[in-house]
């Protein structure tokens, strides 16, 4: 990864002034003996990701068998150009005649946006939803008050419980005759109708993940020295004026290494949906298509992976440059004004 | 200061996310490219002629009776040199047929006959991982509900072995109404006795799931509605017919015989609800003869069964259950040949019905003894007499999902009929691509 604030401060632990070697042994030039050390595991790295992930490109490029009109068998069906790739995002559908339309109602290439919105809508209202609610965890489990140890084993709980049986949980929750319909007095149909289906997975994925983001954000909190915030007092700064200028630039490298693990996480979410909504439509991530693709035609299924790919590669990408870069350059001006 | 110091090394904590999300997302793309396969000789014309030992493949047996135990029990104790092992999979179906299409695939000559879900078995075919039964390997199918063999047969040609089969029936109340309705008009009349007793009155599996596709197809297909042509391809879906047949449903949610809520039931939801006491009617499964008459059930003796309601008479129930196909890559497929024959013979069809899993012979559903035990035989058998299977095409899945989520948009009114229709029909035209 590039530096882009330019500053001399890089990703990489500095490696030219070497410090002297600790005894008299000779030492193999730096650069060599590390690549000799590396090597097994990149050798490992390229027979386990590398082939595969170089075979699913391949792959994305050609056309999955079809139908043989006179025998009715299946044949191999050669290269497909980009022919996959604008299956899916132009959602260009071809007809056994060979001209081409746009995907039909059913078909999984009708869906591929559709997938890809409701994917981002559950990124962005989760990690929102979890970080401000994590945040708030983490100040109350930050102070020293008697039974805290307790406080914070059970605030951990949710997290503990498998995907699976979460997702199990709040579909019996989520039932027409279950607990939500009953404590609200209202005839909702969570599991079917699409925005409250979209709400009650929201819902589930909050109360099985904040308790992650705020564990990791008390961690940040802990390391902010206490004194900081006396000084702050003493110079008469409100609580909000402590918590804008002391907490959150502190807490900024926790936060951000939190936001990211989270966004990676529902971006490719598929566990909870798939369980508690089963086949319904209106919650069909990104990676529950490939899912259901891959039954029906491999290859096709591969260039939707290397879209996916692309998307959290870009996302993740977007995330380090723009907040990592603010995150440095935010330490920087605090070590200036010192 | 300390943080300070962090700062760097937070930073390269956060790429490393980056590439390990990466990575993970990679890996996703990885695990499609397992799937592919090449094709080389033919062997459809090898080892027709090896006998031995061979294994039988199927999802977990859950009969109390232990079916399959019992299947491979007589089998074996006539057949030492020929002996059959029972390889059992997961009780899930798509894990079956992932299961199966990882062995058949990679050409694994380790299974040699497998029972296929009733819609698995075209795609089977048109891939060349099943044998076709033909010429020497032909059995006799003559004994045989007709039903169950058109859904072995793709393109003209048997390639599986009906093993068991299964229908859908309609329960009723007994205690509310005298007879049940033969044909949906008389059914929708009916509701005013559910209106009465403040019930609902019909309910079914209409759940966008594979369920819907079934309970869709079933009021297409009586009203004469058909979803594909005998090719297994060209779509047959936009009739006059097909829209009637729909319309019955959305009429019914539009008026209230059918509850909005059944629109989230699968098998399990509306199997408590008419259990519950909710329903005057429910479509479902023969399966459910025993739960509905549990203690614990509110219908208990007061179930009532008959075949599904039609136009003008029986309706026309989706055919489920299990054909057994011999593997294009054994190595004793005379002797799979032999077992196929024995499945479908009078002896192992009756260990099959007594393990409450319907018979593909017909003359089992007369048997007092079974009658007795079962007494939704008779219905049954009318029910699967006038059976349709599900549209057999090598593009199944993709077929299913164009009918379950066109016929799902027409029931909660975001499509009209006449446009899922016509969905269902494009539909099936770009299934494959």
């Amino acid at each position: 990864m590039s530096d882009p604030s330019g500053t001399t401060e890089s990703a990489a632990p500095p490696a030219a002034p070497e410090k002297p070697a600790r005894s008299g042994r000779i030492r193999l030039p730096g650069s060599g003996r590390a690549w000799v050390f590396v090597a097994p595991v990149l050798l490992a790295l390229a027979v386990v990701i590398g082939y595969p992930v170089v075979r699913a490109v391949v792959m994305s490029f050609q056309k999955d068998s079809g139908l043989d009109a006179a025998t009715g068998m299946f044949v191999q069906g050669g290269g497909a150009g980009f022919d996959n790739y604008t299956h899916w995002l132009l959602q260009q559908c071809q007809l056994p005649d060979g001209s081409v339309e746009s995907c039909p109602t059913g078909n999984l290439g009708s869906q591929f946006w559709a997938a890809i919105g409701i994917t981002l809508l559950f990124t962005v209202v989760t990690v929102l939803l979890e970080t401000a609610l994590g945040l708030g965890m983490a100040s109350v489990m930050g102070k020293t008050f008697r039974g805290r140890a307790v406080l914070r084993a059970a605030v951990l709980i949710p997290w503990a419980i498998p995907t699976a049986v979460t997702a199990r949980l709040w579909e019996y929750m989520f039932q027409y005759d279950g607990v939500v319909n009953h404590l609200f007095g209202t005839h909702i149909l969570w599991k079917t109708d699409p925005w409250p289906s979209r709400f009650a997975v929201i819902v589930a994925d909050v109360w099985k993940t904040t308790p992650f983001m705020a564990l990791l954000l008390l961690a940040g909190l802990q390391v902010i020295p206490g004194d900081v915030y006396e000084a702050a007092r003493v110079d008469g700064a409100s609580a909000w004026q402590r918590f804008t200028r002391i907490t959150l630039p502190l807490l900024k490298p926790a936060l951000l290494v939190a936001v990211l693990f989270r966004t990676m996480d529902a971006l490719r979410l598929y566990d909870l949906p798939a369980i508690m909504m089963q086949g319904n439509p209106s919650t069909r991530t990104i990676s529950m298509l490939v899912v259901d693709q891959v039954r029906q035609g491999p290859n096709s299924a591969s260039a939707l992976s290397v879209i996916t790919f692309l998307m959290i590669f870009a996302v993740a990408f977007l995330l380090v440059k723009v907040l990592g870069a603010n995150a440095v350059a935010t330490q920087e001006e605090q070590r200036k004004a010192h | 200061m300390a943080l300070n110091k962090m700062a760097p090394r937070r930073r390269s904590l956060v790429s490393r996310a980056a590439l390990a999300a990466a990575s993970a997302a990679l890996l996703t793309a990885a695990f499609t490219s397992a799937c592919s396969s090449s094709g080389s000789s033919n062997p459809l014309a090898e080892n027709l002629s090896g006998r031995g030992p061979i294994t039988y493949v199927e999802g977990k047996d859950t009969t109390e009776t232990g079916v399959v135990k019992q299947l491979v029990e007589r089998w074996n104790a006539a057949h030492a040199d020929e002996k059959v092992t029972f390889k059992e999979q997961s009780n899930d179906a798509s894990q079956q047929y992932d299961d199966l299409a990882q062995h058949l695939g990679a050409k694994q000559p380790d299974y040699d006959v497998m029972a296929l879900d009733v819609p698995w078995t075209a795609e089977f075919a048109a891939k060349g991982w099943i044998q076709p039964l033909k010429d020497s390997f032909s059995i006799d199918t003559s004994t045989l509900l007709s039903p169950t063999v058109a859904s072995a047969t793709y393109k003209g040609t048997l390639y599986a072995a009906p093993r068991n089969t299964n229908g859908g029936l309609l329960f009723y109340r007994k205690d509310l109404i005298q007879s049940p309705p033969k044909t949906w008009s008389e059914l929708l009349a009916d509701c005013n006795v559910a209106k009465s007793h403040a019930i609902d009155c019909y309910a079914g599996q209409f759940k966008n799931y594979e369920g819907l596709t079934v309970n869709a197809a079933e009021v297409i297909n009586a009203y004469g509605g058909t979803f594909v042509g005998p090719d297994g391809k060209t779509p047959t879906v936009n009739s006059p017919q097909s829209r009637a047949g729909l319309q019955v449903l959305v009429d019914s949610f539009k008026d209230g015989d059918i509850p909005k809520e059944a629109t989230s039931f699968t098998e399990t939801e509306s199997q408590n609800a008419f259990a519950q006491g909710k329903l005057l009617f429910l479509r479902t499964w023969p399966s459910f003869y025993g739960p509905a008459n549990a203690d614990s059930a509110a219908t208990k003796g007061n179930t009532g069964v008959a075949p599904l309601p039609g136009k003008d008479g029986i309706g026309a129930s989706t055919l489920g259950g299990y054909n057994a196909a011999i593997s294009a890559y054994s190595k004793n497929k005379a002797t799979a040949l032999d077992f196929l024959r024995f499945l479908i013979s009078e002896d192992a069809q009756h260990i099959v019905a007594d393990g409450a899993l319907p018979s593909v012979r017909a003359s089992l559903y007369d048997d007092p003894a079974l009658i007795a035990k079962m007494p939704y035989l008779p219905a049954l058998k009318d029910s699967i007499a006038s059976a349709v299977p599900r549209p057999v095409t090598p593009f199944y899945p993709a077929v299913s999902k164009a009918i379950s989520e066109n016929a799902y948009a027409a029931l909660t009114g975001s499509k009209s009929v006449d446009d899922a229709i016509t969905g269902m029909q494009k539909g099936i035209e770009a299934a494959g691509s």
